[in-house]
């Protein structure tokens, strides 16, 4: 570098580093500042339309005011369990796996599907959901679109399980296998509850991950005005619902979009929050 | 790993009646292979994805061939699938994404990793990775009531009076547009190229910057001449991954592309893209092959992000191992 030339040059240099830096901080700042302009937004447009009828009622005919979207948070609810029945036990089993028993090769070949499969557009999903359940079925279901969410979740349960699973100390695992434990033994009593921690933390990422998506959603579970009994047909969510309310021509339905994203925002912001306050108490504190 | 040493250890206290049986009974092969079926469900379900969608794509790949992606006349009507408009559409949308936000999300990521203090840097990135977790409808709503009113009353004007003589920027603009499309993924696609691109940047060893320093050169061109390329192929890859999410994105981009099937060289027309039109069609698709023709391109949509996300993966891997070996 010919970086002693005169002091003219000097200082022209040190000029350049500071603006750019400075840039760089701009930039941080900005992409920061967007986290807040998008909750701002919507607690002032939304904020005002939440109040108990939007937790308690069914959604009114346009031009009726009051209703709620109390079918959509339960519908929300239950596709999410079932997308847990899924994704949880294939997750946290399979995460065990690959931290545990899982050779180099065989890990590595699990983890890079596991990414991709992580990357694959949410609506391809729904697409796979589709020609899996819905068209034997010949109708949208609960069923189909907790399918779709679960399947999401698995690839994101299984990393971050495998990766708490080995922040464990080996030492802990010899010190079992010392006593005389065998190896699904020492996983069972002290790998995980170890972890218990991470796996929670794990879990509640991929719920909070699939709880926004709407676009697995839209040919799985569709959309319903009333409430949905059972799991067998089609069922309102929280982001279908800010989606059909957000593009439709109805100004009252524009202002249940805001409120409705509001509260889908909220849940799943607040959901990432605890689940970094989990972690943050420590992960490899055993009970 | 070392388990695996020490699974020789754990044989317990009278390794001679270890027979196979008694292993058995332990529960040790049980539960290998319990959790071995449940890991290698994930290589199912990618079989199982690339399968149902070839085989549910059979018609229109029989029946257009590779002139599907070069038509470009979408019109279910009279059984006619072009898929150019929609292919087309993507790349724009894309391409204007990662144009404002590349640049965005390299900038703000060489500042967590080499400026900002650790504590703030921290605290930035869990906001910034928060902000990556916000659902794609929730943009999309943003998009609607905010950046598209934005874009037609005052960036195409402002752009149209300063760069109007590019074909860019011609034309009337409605507001949902190519480029209020483009500005909308932008700020989706940035945490994810900060949070990769900051862990890549950590990753260069401090000696790489304290020689660079050491020679005289100032903080900034350590960083921009020594550390970013050191981790360039990360960073590609962080673009990579970003690049993948703006291709697949489906709400935002159908809240405010327009929803039109045409090609036109201005970014404030609007247009359409292959998963907007997935999102919009499908549950009204009448007809094999029209919802055939929809599957096709939820295969191509799939096809593509899976491989820049292996690209991505591995360039990712191979910078962060050039880190730890140096």
């Amino acid at each position: 570098m010919s970086g002693w030339a005169g002091s003219g040059h000097g200082r022209y240099r040190k000029v350049v580093s500071y603006l750019m830096l400075g840039g760089t901080a701009l930039c941080a700042l900005l992409v920061v500042g967007v986290l807040f302009f998008i909750l701002g937004s919507l607690v002032w447009k939304g904020g005002s339309d939440i109040n108990l009828n939007f937790f308690t009622k069914l959604p009114t005919p346009v031009g009726v005011t009051g209703g709620g979207m109390a079918n959509a948070i339960v519908g929300s609810m239950k596709l999410l369990l079932l997308a847990s029945l899924i994704g949880v036990p294939f997750g946290v089993v399979g995460g065990i796996y690959m931290a545990e028993f899982g050779g180099k090769v065989s890990a590595f070949v699990l983890q890079y599907t596991a990414d991709l499969l992580n990357g694959v557009p949410s609506i391809v999903i729904g697409i796979f959901a589709y020609s899996l359940i819905v068209l034997r079925m010949k109708h949208f279901s609960a069923i189909a679109g907790g399918f779709a969410l679960g399947i999401m979740m698995i690839p994101v349960t299984l990393r971050s399980t495998e990766q708490f699973l080995r922040s464990v100390p080996v030492a802990m695992r010899e010190a079992a296998m010392a006593l005389g434990a065998s190896k699904w033994k020492t996983i069972v009593s002290v790998v995980v509850p170890a972890a218990y921690r991470g796996i929670l933390t794990a879990i509640l990422l991929s719920l909070a991950r699939v709880a926004g998506e709407t676009a697995p959603l839209l040919f799985t579970a569709f959309n319903n005005r009333f409430w949905s009994p059972g799991w067998n047909q089609p069922i309102a969510s929280l982001p279908v619902v800010v989606y059909t309310y957000g593009i439709s021509a109805y100004e009252d339905w524009h202002r249940q979009a805001w409120a409705a994203g509001l509260v889908l925002l909220g849940m799943v912001l607040l959901t990432n929050i605890i689940a970094r306050a989990i972690l943050s108490r420590g992960i490899s504190a055993p009970r | 790993m070392t388990t695996a040493a020490t699974a020789e250890m754990g044989a317990g206290p009278k390794p001679a009646s270890r027979s196979f049986f008694a292993r058995l009974l332990q529960g040790d092969q049980v539960a290998h292979a319990i959790t071995f079926v449940a890991a290698a469900t994930i290589l199912l379900i990618t079989t199982m994805l690339v399968v149902v969608l070839w085989n549910n794509s059979a018609l229109p790949r029989a029946k257009f061939g590779l002139s599907f992606f070069i038509g470009r006349v979408w019109d279910p009507v009279s059984g006619q699938f072009g898929a150019l408009p929609f292919v087309y559409g993507t790349l724009v949308t894309t391409a204007v994404s990662l144009v404002l936000g590349v640049p965005l999300g390299l900038g703000a990521a060489i500042f967590l990793a080499e400026l900002a203090p650790p504590k703030i840097s921290d605290s930035l990135t869990f906001v910034i990775e928060l902000l990556a977790a916000v659902p794609s409808v929730i943009y999309g709503l943003l998009g609607i009531f905010l950046v598209v009113p934005f874009v037609r009353t005052t960036l195409a004007p402002a752009l149209k009076h300063t760069l109007g003589f590019l074909p860019l920027f011609q034309g009337p603009c409605y507001g949902v547009s190519f480029l209020a499309a483009g500005l909308v993924l932008a700020i989706m696609i940035v945490p994810f190229i900060v949070s990769v691109s900051r862990e890549v940047l950590l990753a260069v060893p401090t000696d790489q910057r304290e020689a660079a320093l050491s020679l005289g050169s100032t903080r900034w061109e350590s960083t921009w001449k020594v550390v970013v390329p050191f981790a360039l192929p990360g960073v590609l890859g962080s673009v990579f991954l970003a690049m993948a999410r703006a291709l697949g994105e489906t709400m935002a981009v159908t809240m405010v592309v327009g929803n039109v099937p045409d090609i036109k060289a201005s970014l404030l027309a609007p247009g359409y893209s292959i998963a907007a039109v997935i999102a919009n069609e499908f549950t009204e698709a009448t007809g094999d092959l029209y919802l055939q023709a929809l599957i096709e391109l939820g295969l191509v949509l799939f096809l593509v992000t899976f491989i820049l996300n292996g690209l991505a993966r591995l360039l990712i891997l191979v910078t962060s191992q050039r880190g730890g070996t140096t």
